[in-house]
């Protein structure tokens, strides 16, 4: 990619898979965002960091998906008493709500006209930004509820629904403005950021060593790919070579945490829509499929498998007899149940045509991972952007065109039986050896990144070194950022009680976004 | 003479009360096996009724006298309805006070009280099920209506007693019609009782809640008897299905001896076990229907009543 300030050319980022980094002035930020988005990339991930103890700047960043690599856009604010940046938000829709958060957390603004806070949830003073170096990351505040200026919809007969935080069933909170006449909806706001735990400030008390432990727990569906985008940012500083082994057993486990997420969701989804033996039989193939985690993995989640520098534990002998038996009933009761969903008028009937996100849409608004490729979006970094093993495994790229309830869910069922495939694959070429090699301390003021394809989309982690073995800064992200914002596209014009299919086609976290 | 009429009376309430949970539980049960799962205890109603009327009870603070009373009402009037219809026998007092339009307006009364209990707190749920709660129930009940048309024009009469006694003066008689009528009642069935296709009554999903969004207020003893009311309600359809459609085993014409009586209890036993069944069945087999397919769904009832009606009068005009 060529930019119109050619004097400039990204240095090489170390990562898992090729990346560059680009530092930029001001204006350039915005030059920059608006070359990329004319050559239609995505938009990663946009964080901020607090250097003024280093050089008295302030940075941005922004992380793009071009088509052979991956570049970080670099911007270092200088005047720290006031710090703005130009907001990219009209250009790629997504980074608004990550620009909120940045303010939140570290009082750069952006000179965006919506400031409204999106993290803070008046949890911390409004003069205080935790993530800066001089706060105290252990001080607590009580929290007084604030009112949240959302958007109202006026006319006759247009009301109002609230739903959430607090739900009827046991999930994660988040809360749903819903401005509606009769049944239809005209408008739907979210609110997010009610787990908020300051996992990024956190991350400064753990030590290189340690820092996988958390990330596996920024949200605990995708437990692995955080755990190992972790990793893989740490072993690309230090540039150290993970033995094969290791390699393969954690696409394995990559791979049974897409499964396991993929079988729950489809039976929920089946349950959404009133058919209850989608949900017990899909349950039930997931249990079988976490025991055999126990065996294989030596838990049934998998939050403490991937460590620096391979895994924690290694196949046992008699787990590949095991593993291939429970792949073979697992495909068959996919391929049985897939035929009874698509053959159930009465489901059919709820999955067409519900939460269409079109692909149009879906281009405009930077939709990424399953949602992107129910929506006719190929893009998967298995795929265009292969680490290894993957480059081997070549993966196939599954993608639907009409962007409703019944596309994510066919991407699903296809995923699940491509990934039994790279399942047995895997095992197939795993190679004997260590398991583990020693990760040595990473040089101070290293920045590295880890971009992984999580059974929801990528999952970054771009590591800051820090003396002596400590973490400077570490960005973890959750491409939830970039899909919350597109349910609520995806159910305008539907009817209110559709919202909780829809909102499980999408299955987004809300724990990885709140950060 | 009079005094024993009362008596069987009360001891139909009695029962009736008595063993509406256990058939809400069966359905349970059947649906969970259906399932594979493993089912919950056949008495596992009475055991959450227990719970509730041990708890303390929590009342929105604006909650009107209204909130407040509807329970009661709900109960009482299932209870009346369960007196007018002859599970068991037909020699009733109460069967002969009231006939089947006045137990159509008996649950429409309920149906009054719960929506407008459930708007009282004023919160967006309780509304939203409400306005879906009245959309139902105006389709449903001319569906039902015409149902109950299709056998009266059989027996002459709007009384369930008579419907009964006409049975069983015409012991193998066989009307087309009332297939047609059978049918739709098993949909309006549905529709009311808040079953699947139309409502899922093991939803937690508030947005698509229709009877359980009415009740999310209810809490405690409130809750207990509302929940009582509902599996009485359950019971009420299936004992008026069974009074229209396969009214054999009922005590029927002055036949009031013991072993009339338990001949009676355990045909409406067998005939509960296996409608039972047939509910879970269809409830496993069918997803929640689209909310706005409900009116198709419901004029579908009722054109398969209308069709009935048609077929009488075409072939049935005696």
């Amino acid at each position: 990619m060529n930019f119109d300030f050619p004097e400039q050319q990204p240095v090489q980022l170390p990562a898992n898979i090729p990346a560059g980094c680009l530092r930029v002035n001001r204006e350039q930020w915005l030059q920059t965002a608006k070359a990329l988005h004319d050559a239609n990339t995505r938009l990663l991930a946009l964080w901020a960091a607090d250097d003024r103890d280093r050089d008295g700047c302030f940075r941005v960043y922004a992380m793009y998906l071009l088509p052979e690599t991956i570049l970080v856009v670099e911007h270092a604010i200088h005047d720290a008493s006031n710090p703005m940046y130009p907001s990219i938000a009209a250009l790629f829709p997504s980074a608004l709500r990550m620009q909120r958060a940045v303010y939140d957390l570290l009082g750069i603004a952006s000179d965006e006209s919506d400031m409204r806070g999106w993290l803070r949830h008046n949890g911390w003073p409004e003069t205080l930004f935790p993530l800066r170096k001089d706060v105290d990351g252990s001080a607590h505040y009580s929290i007084a509820p604030a009112s949240y200026p959302f958007v109202t919809v006026e006319g006759d007969g247009v009301h109002e629904i609230a739903v959430g935080p607090v739900h009827a069933g046991i999930i994660e909170p988040g809360h749903f403005r819903f401005s509606v006449v009769g049944e239809k909806v005209l408008r739907l706001e979210e609110r997010l950021g009610y787990t908020h735990k300051g996992v990024a400030k956190l991350f400064e008390a753990f030590s290189q060593q340690d820092g996988h432990r958390l990330a596996a727990r920024v949200s605990g569906d995708s437990a692995v790919a955080f755990s190992w985008a972790y990793c893989a940012s740490l072993e690309a500083i230090t540039e150290t070579p993970v033995p094969l082994r290791a390699v393969y057993l954690r696409a394995l486990a990559l791979e049974h945490e897409r499964l396991t997420n993929h079988l729950g969701d489809l039976g929920a989804l089946g349950n959404d829509a009133g058919f209850a033996l989608g949900l017990t039989q899909f349950s039930r193939l997931k249990e079988d499929l976490l025991r055999t985690n126990t065996v294989a993995f030596g838990a049934r989640y998998l939050m403490h498998y991937i460590v620096p520098g391979g895994v924690s534990v290694d196949l046992p002998g008699r787990a590949r007899g095991l593993l291939l038996k429970q792949y073979q009933e697992l495909e068959r009761g996919v391929v049985k149940l897939r035929s009874i969903y698509d053959e159930h008028a009465g489901i059919q009937d709820r999955f067409r045509e519900a939460g269409r996100l079109t692909n149009e849409l879906a281009e405009r608004l930077g939709a990424i991972g399953l949602v992107g490729r129910a929506s006719g979006i190929a893009c998967d970094l298995r795929v265009d952007h292969p680490w290894q093993p993957y480059d081997k495994l070549r993966p196939k790229l599954i993608t639907q065109a009409y962007g409703d309830v019944a596309a994510r869910v066919q991407v699903r069922f296809d995923e699940v039986l491509e990934t039994l495939r790279l399942c047995r694959a895997l095992l197939d070429d795993l190679s004997s050896g260590p398991i583990q090699v020693q990760v040595p301390i990473a040089e101070p003021d290293r920045m590295g990144a880890g971009v992984i394809e999580g059974w929801r989309g990528p999952v970054i982690v771009v590591l800051e070194t820090g003396r002596d073995g400590a973490i400077r800064r570490c960005h973890a992200h959750d491409s939830s950022w970039q899909n919350w914002p597109l349910l609520e596209y995806a159910i305008l014009g539907n009817i209110v009680p559709d919202f909780p299919l829809i909102n499980k086609s999408f299955n987004l976290s809300y724990s990885g976004q709140d950060g | 003479m009079r005094g024993i009429t009362f008596v069987r009376q009360f001891g139909e309430v009695v029962l009736a009360i008595a063993i509406a949970p256990l058939f809400a539980g069966w359905i349970a049960q059947c649906r969970a096996w259906m399932q594979n799962r493993s089912a919950p205890s056949l008495v596992q109603p009475y055991r959450m009724l227990r719970k509730l009327f041990q708890k303390d009870a929590a009342l929105a603070k604006n909650a009107s006298p209204l909130f407040r009373t509807t329970p009661y009402v709900l109960f009482g009037t299932m209870v009346l309805a369960a007196a007018i219809i002859p599970s068991l026998a037909t020699d009733l007092p109460f069967a002969r006070a009231a006939d089947a339009i006045a137990l159509i307006g008996l649950f429409a009364t309920a149906r009054v009280f719960v929506s407008l209990a459930a708007m009282d707190i004023g919160t967006a749920f309780g509304t939203l099920g409400a306005r879906r709660e009245m959309m139902i129930g105006f389709l449903a009940e001319p569906a039902l209506l015409m149902v109950l048309f299709n056998a009266f024009l059989l027996s002459g009469s709007t009384a369930l007693p008579s419907l009964v006694e006409f049975y069983n003066a015409h012991r193998f008689l066989i009307d087309p019609s009332l297939a047609f009528a059978a049918i739709a009642f098993v949909m309006v069935l549905l529709a009311e009782n808040a079953r699947i296709p139309i409502d899922n009554p093991t939803t937690h999903l508030e947005l698509t809640m229709i009877h359980e969004a009415m009740l999310l207020e209810y809490s405690a003893r409130h809750l207990a008897l509302v929940e009582w009311a509902s599996s009485l309600k359950l019971f009420n359809y299936a004992c008026i299905g069974f009074a229209l459609f396969i009214p054999w085993g009922i005590a029927a014409g002055g036949r009031n001896g013991s072993a009339a009586t338990l001949l009676a209890i355990a045909a409406l036993m067998g005939k509960l076990a296996v409608a039972g069944a047939a509910l879970a069945l269809i409830e496993s087999l069918s997803a929640k229907l689209r909310i706005f397919r409900a009116p198709e769904y419901l004029a579908t009832a009722f054109l398969l009543a209308v069709l009935g009606l048609l077929v009488h009068l075409q072939i049935g005009a005696r």
